[in-house]
């Protein structure tokens, strides 16, 4: 099981140095993890470091590919408005 | 969190005589109360002093990308280069990349005597390829100053290393010294392996950020404080702020308007926070000018921006651009040094003039009534002097007239966002912008104007002036001050219904 990081990353390299197993390396269009080498940081911390560190809501997916980081979990903007703003400048 | 550099407004000739045209104890004379070897140490840094702002340039890399904190006025995500904001960039170099940049810009930019490493992400939360930038540069462009801006999580830990480099200027972005305002700031931190949300986290921060500057300073390494200010949040908080931080030793306090639009997908932006007009951030930096010496000039660039202050000339110095130049370092820092010396020869002699043709302020006002103070607006693209058209102008420099002398306020930039595409707001003209730009003002001074401009202008209650072309900016306010005394107008409050036309 592991961690995987999707097509919302934005390269930042806040993750990289953290990972206990050196799972995660640069790729493009965007980083990746190692799915064999990721151990989801048990023996190594409390929680996923990646997930801990990653600025990008649903950038990081979990071993059930759900977002780790759910929408409105980081940026504390309920994900409601996010859309009714996001509409509103779309339709300007 | 990101950060900014800055670039200066026009002061002339004041910024070391102590009393002159702006009048004694006028805030254009920001650094006279700092000890020499501060002011040795700032007097050629375009975003701390006045003065150097327009004849020397800055450079920042973007090589720091991640970041220990979320700010709620920041968007990790965003990236347009026809922004200009802390914290966007358009393109990562690497510690290598970084330095050929540096090395190509200094050799064509002779005017460039500072480095400084502001993100996109926290420089310090970054260590090795910042560091990495440093290292290299303290070695191969030792006439470069470096500086770094941190929102301080990490900084006491960093300090050693910091010390070990050519660093003696560092920005702290503090917003609160309370939890409770700073828990509305930062939904987050990570620390010690775990994010830590909310006040808790908020708490760790304040505290790492109050240690590393008492250390910064305890070392003698310049520390500068910038601060975000938010209406509803910090802005009653920001004085004692101010006041912390001067105890600790800051020798600067740069109070910054938020920037906050819908567009740029921050909370503050999505959720509707305002940020604060120009009368507010002014009466909050006029407060905390009591406590300390504040910043009137920051541009808030971006965390790539290249030039003079006000100027970005990131363009020419792409990295496909870079790696094709052919660089002689020894020759250009040659060149370098006899143009800075030739800029601080005439820097020196127009003090001198100006000393000599200085009028005093009391013999151009009318002695006779009380009159008030007046805001007025300069176009001027540099030189201390009125020489921009209105209508080229990107940004206004504001200036306080009043019986006792004329003094820097700030600098109101046009179109301070993005400016192309359909998506930046109503279809509101430029010309209708400038005017609620110049919100409060009762005269712009510039070069020259058009007709069209000029009647709007006139009918917003905002008297044009192109009579003073290319003549220095703080003579030509007190002379249009004195103008406006002696016709009468100055007796009274200004007429309502104008200030409603230029709201």
């Amino acid at each position: 099981m592991a961690y995987e990081i999707i097509e919302s990353c934005v390269n930042c390299w806040a993750c990289e140095p953290l990972c206990p197993s050196d799972a995660i390396f640069e790729a493009r269009p965007h980083f990746k993890i190692d799915a064999k080498k990721c151990t989801e940081c048990e023996g190594d911390h409390v929680d996923p470091q990646c997930v801990s560190i990653c600025p990008i809501e649903g950038a990081i997916l979990n071993p059930f590919s759900e977002p780790a980081n759910p929408p409105g979990s980081l940026t504390g903007i309920p994900p409601e408005r996010m859309e009714e703003v996001m509409a509103e400048i779309q339709s300007r | 969190m990101m950060e900014l550099k800055v670039i200066g407004q026009s002061e002339d000739n004041t910024a070391e005589s102590g009393c002159s045209a702006s009048g004694c104890g006028g805030s254009s004379d920001q650094l006279s109360h700092l000890p020499d070897h501060i002011r040795d140490k700032v007097h050629n840094h375009p975003c701390y002093s006045e003065e150097a702002h327009h004849h020397f340039a800055r450079m920042h890399v973007a090589v720091a990308p991640a970041c220990n904190i979320q700010c709620h006025y920041c968007n990790r995500k965003y990236d347009c280069a026809n922004e200009s904001r802390p914290g966007v960039v358009s393109e990562l170099l690497t510690p290598d990349q970084a330095v050929k940049k540096v090395m190509a810009v200094a050799a064509n930019i002779p005017q460039m005597t500072v480095l400084g490493i502001a993100g996109p992400g926290d420089p310090l939360a970054n260590p090795e390829r910042t560091f990495d930038t440093f290292r290299q540069l303290t070695e191969k462009a030792p006439d470069i100053k470096l500086c770094v801006s941190t929102n301080g999580l990490s900084l006491p830990d960093q300090v050693d290393e910091l010390c070990k480099h050519n660093i003696d200027h560092v920005t702290i972005t503090i917003n609160c010294v309370d939890p409770d305002v700073g828990a509305k700031i930062y939904p987050w931190i990570f620390w010690n392996n775990r994010r830590i949300k909310g006040r808790k986290g908020a708490k760790i921060l304040i505290e790492q950020q109050q240690k590393g500057l008492k250390m910064l300073t305890d070392r003698g390494i310049l520390v500068k404080v910038n601060s975000v200010m938010i209406p509803g949040v910090n802005d009653q908080h920001l004085e004692e702020v101010s006041k912390v931080v001067k105890e600790k030793g800051a020798f600067l306090h740069n109070v910054m308007p938020l920037i906050a639009e819908a567009e740029h997908g921050t909370f503050y932006g999505v959720m509707g926070q305002r940020g604060p007009t120009h009368d507010e951030l002014q009466t909050l930096q006029d407060k905390c000018a009591g406590d300390m010496n504040m910043m009137r000039h920051c541009r808030q660039c971006r965390a790539d921006a290249v030039g003079m202050l006000g100027e970005d000339r990131g363009d020419e110095f792409t990295m496909d651009k870079v790696e094709v130049m052919d660089v002689d370092y020894e020759q250009a820092m040659i060149k370098r040094a006899d143009y800075q010396a030739e800029i601080e020869a005439k820097l020196e002699a127009q003090k001198k003039s100006a000393n000599e043709t200085f009028i005093p302020l009391t013999a151009l006002t009318t002695k006779k009534k009380e009159t008030r103070p007046v805001l007025m607006a300069v176009a001027t693209s540099g030189g201390g002097v009125i020489n921009q058209h209105f209508g080229h102008a990107k940004e206004f420099l504001i200036y306080e007239a009043s019986m006792t002398d004329v003094r820097f306020i700030g600098h109101r930039k046009v179109d301070l966002y993005c400016s192309g595409g359909d998506t930046c707001g109503d279809a509101e003209t430029t010309l209708q912008k400038t005017i609620r730009l110049l919100e409060g003002c009762e005269a712009v001074l510039c070069s020259k104007i058009g007709y069209e401009p000029w009647e709007v202008l006139e009918e917003s209650g905002i008297q044009p002036n192109g009579e003073h072309a290319m003549e220095p900016i703080e003579e030509a306010v007190a002379k249009v001050y004195a103008e406006m005394a002696e016709s009468g107008q100055l007796e009274q409050q200004r007429q309502a219904d104008q200030l409603q036309a230029g709201a």
